[in-house]
């Protein structure tokens, strides 16, 4: 009985199973064995004592940038794997967008194997459509697939036009496996930097009009019905975007979304506010109030299926520069739950159930891995979440090696408190174990 | 001196004192450039560097002479002939001129926001002389100091912006300082070249020039920044001349004393029409003789120089 672990007093969350109380949870074995009232401290050899806390099924970040291979100096598989994990994630999948690129099986394989060696908690690769990213032919999928890529897509850039991804969508048909599609109207989105709008007016910087999201989620969505095949779009950020896949979603197709934490709290003016920060740039550019709003709206009506970070960490060598040359992004794996938490379940706007729901068992479903869940016999991938815990954002103590975050400074309540994959525990109160 | 030892990154962020201070200032500076020796010894022993990352004749040469005039060293770099070429970054070139000694620094740099960026690198004053499409602030003050040569005050004139307002920061620095001393500023072009919610910086917005330059005290002719523009935003520079450029007939519309301005350089046969910049309405060279004394006020405000 020497690997179990028990955790015990904590409030269980579970959307699959629909559990909302205080229960224990025996691991043995990477499975977990029992989940009861009260389960006897009998010859366990670790007892994390969760009173207070709260008890999830692993959460699962499926945007993620590990940049592995080609990119290392932003990131690498143990870095990202290590921010994950003292993020409160037990499962991370990966962008293609790599150098070179994840287009074949090979570089699939290697990623996972880097992953066993290396990695604090799982990594799930995600293959390119096309080869090289390019937009111009199928990359082999099936053969991505079978060393184990979960999803596909060009990530960066959209499935270049409608007929590639009518084509990749019916062919993965024979793979049981989503198309996540980055939407961007390229041409509309030319050299933007910001929002479209007065904030791009009073910046001086070319704007990224909503609509150039909103044109690929609908061309998407038409594309969907045309194959009923599966698509998840990526990063959404604006109300009509949420409008369309609202819409899609009641005439039954299989159409699922995320969004980041960063476009549900932070809008257009902050660039403003920061004199051009240029952590505060990233694609799609963060937005208006109004569509923060509806963003918030859309997560508690069930229309956003996932939170995902989109972490893409940065050099500060790619980001202390003009704001024209900074590289998009924001390295989102450390500060997700402490902005959920503080930002959406404290005020209100979601609860810990639908907490779970998006950061966990959807993400688990779309991506058709493991976890998800806290019932007996799974794969033990647990968060527990201490909801008082208040710390600083500090990007100097980050694992990750990308510090770009406009968050440094916030004071947020609620933070991952363990991260606990197949049974091992990999960060216990805030130290990696 | 409110100013002393501060940057000047924007109009938008300067105090309607401020403005006025260096309106002023440059007011009593002025007659020195009219004297036969053209030097006070107020900034001697100072060093101000211009860093130009685009091309620039008045800007550059107006900043130097200013600084000269009032005894400061001057070092130019111009990012063609320099270590930008092998690839350093603006933050590694700053910081080397910064530790040779240099006492302000005066940039212009193609991508908005870049002077900001500097501020934040450097501990020494910033001046901004053109971010990208953001603002270019001692154009907006040269050009309002301009309007008081010839029209008694600034609160109340009718003001028209005409011409590539969305690539503009002489349009922004422009909206900024004049609004903020009372003016009613009009802003025209093709549509294509306005900037989107554009009136929420307080103007109003036309795509016919005309509604604009109507019953104006001053007509401000942009340069259409050619460099800028990509394939669709006008067709051709014919078409332009034609709907949008500035000729007698559409100057017809504006006050009969309404005077004419432009930032140059000029594009003529295009935004404006040779016989109107060189008409008696024109006070173009006026704008770039004051604006050595705009950038006398602003160095020497600046830099706290004592007489």
């Amino acid at each position: 009985m020497s690997n179990d672990l028990l955790i015990k007093g904590g409030r269980v969350i579970d959307p699959l199973a629909k559990i909302d109380k205080e229960l224990d949870l025996l691991i043995s074995d990477g499975k977990i064995t029992r989940i009861a009232d009260n389960i006897e401290n009998q010859d366990v050899m670790q007892v994390i004592d969760a009173d207070g806390k709260i008890v999830m099924p692993g959460l699962i970040d499926m945007h993620t940038h590990l940049r592995e291979p080609g990119y290392e100096y932003k990131e690498d598989i143990q870095s990202g794997t290590k921010a994950a994990a003292m993020g409160g994630f037990t499962a991370v999948a990966c962008m293609p967008n790599t150098e070179p690129p994840c287009d074949n099986d090979s570089v699939v394989s290697n990623i996972l194997e880097i992953a066993q060696r290396h990695g604090s908690v799982k990594v799930y690769p995600i293959g390119a459509v096309t080869k090289g990213r390019a937009g111009k032919q199928l990359s082999e999928m099936g053969e991505m697939r079978k060393a184990g890529a979960v999803a596909f897509s060009d990530d960066g850039s959209p499935v270049a036009n409608a007929e590639i991804l009518r084509c990749a969508m019916e062919y993965l048909k024979s793979f049981d496996a989503t198309i996540i599609d980055h939407p961007e109207d390229m041409a509309l989105s030319e050299n933007g930097q910001v929002n479209y709008g007065l904030i791009s007016t009073m910046l001086g910087l070319k704007g990224i009009p909503r609509e150039a999201e909103e044109i690929i989620v609908a061309r998407d969505i038409l594309i969907t019905n045309l194959t009923k095949g599966r698509l998840h779009l990526a990063h959404i950020s604006t109300k009509g975007a949420l409008n369309l896949i609202r819409q899609a979603k009641s005439n039954g197709l299989n159409v699922t979304c995320e969004v980041t934490p960063h476009h549900l709290v932070l809008t257009e003016d902050y660039v403003w506010k920061t004199g051009y920060d240029t952590n505060t740039k990233v694609n799609p550019p963060l937005r208006t109030q109004e569509d923060v709003e509806s963003l918030r709206v859309a997560l508690s009506d069930g229309t956003i299926d996932v939170i995902a970070t989109d972490h893409a960490p940065h050099h500060l060598d790619d980001k202390w520069v003009e704001f024209d040359y900074a590289a998009f992004g924001i390295s989102g794996l450390e500060t997700a739950v402490p902005l959920v938490i503080d930002k959406l379940v404290i005020p209100g706007i979601i609860d810990w159930m639908r907490m779970a729901e998006i950061m966990s068992s959807n993400p688990a479903k779309i991506l058709g891995v493991p976890g998800g869940t806290l019932q007996e016999g799974c794969v033990a991938d647990v968060t527990i979440i201490d909801p008082e815990r208040e710390r600083s954002v500090d990007p100097r103590f980050f694992m990750s090696k990308g510090q770009n975050t406009p968050f440094t400074g916030w004071r947020l309540t609620g933070a991952p408190y363990a991260t606990i994959v197949n049974g091992k525990t990999v960060m216990l109160d805030g130290r990696l174990v | 001196m409110s100013l002393q030892g501060k940057d000047l990154l924007t109009l938008q962020e300067l105090s309607q004192e401020d403005m006025e201070l260096i309106l002023s200032t440059a007011r009593s500076l002025k007659e020195i450039l009219s004297r036969p020796i053209k030097k006070v010894p107020t900034l001697r022993g100072k060093v101000v560097c211009t860093l130009f990352y685009e091309p620039s004749t008045r800007t550059r040469t107006s900043f130097e002479l200013a600084a000269k005039y009032m005894s400061a060293d001057t070092v130019s770099i111009a990012t063609s002939t320099s270590s930008v070429q092998k690839g350093e970054t603006l933050a590694d070139t700053a910081r080397n001129l910064a530790v040779m000694g240099i006492d302000l620094v005066i940039m212009r740099h193609s991508v908005s926001g870049s002077c900001h960026f500097l501020a934040r690198v450097l501990d020494i004053p910033v001046v901004n002389a053109g971010d990208g499409m953001h603002e270019h602030p001692t154009q907006g003050l040269l050009d309002i100091f301009t309007i008081l040569d010839y029209k008694p005050r600034i609160k109340g004139l009718k003001v028209a912006i005409l011409g590539d307002i969305a690539h503009s920061r002489v349009a922004r620095s422009n909206i900024y300082g004049l609004t903020k001393m009372g003016a009613e500023v009009s802003v025209a072009g093709p549509s294509t070249l306005l900037p989107p919610e554009i009136e929420a910086l307080g103007v109003r917005a036309f795509c016919h020039p005309e509604e604009a330059v109507e019953g104006a005290d001053v007509v401000y002719v942009l340069r259409l920044q050619l460099e800028r523009q990509s394939n669709s935003l006008f067709p051709s520079k014919r078409e332009y001349q034609d709907f949008f450029g500035l000729d007698r007939q559409m100057l017809a519309y504006a006050k009969e004393d309404a005077i004419i301005m432009h930032p140059g350089p000029m594009n003529r046969g295009i935004e404006i029409t040779t016989d109107i910049a060189d008409s008696p309405r024109s006070v173009i060279l006026d704008q770039v003789t004051n604006g050595v004394a705009i950038r006398m006020a602003v160095l020497y405000l600046i830099l706290g120089g004592r007489e």
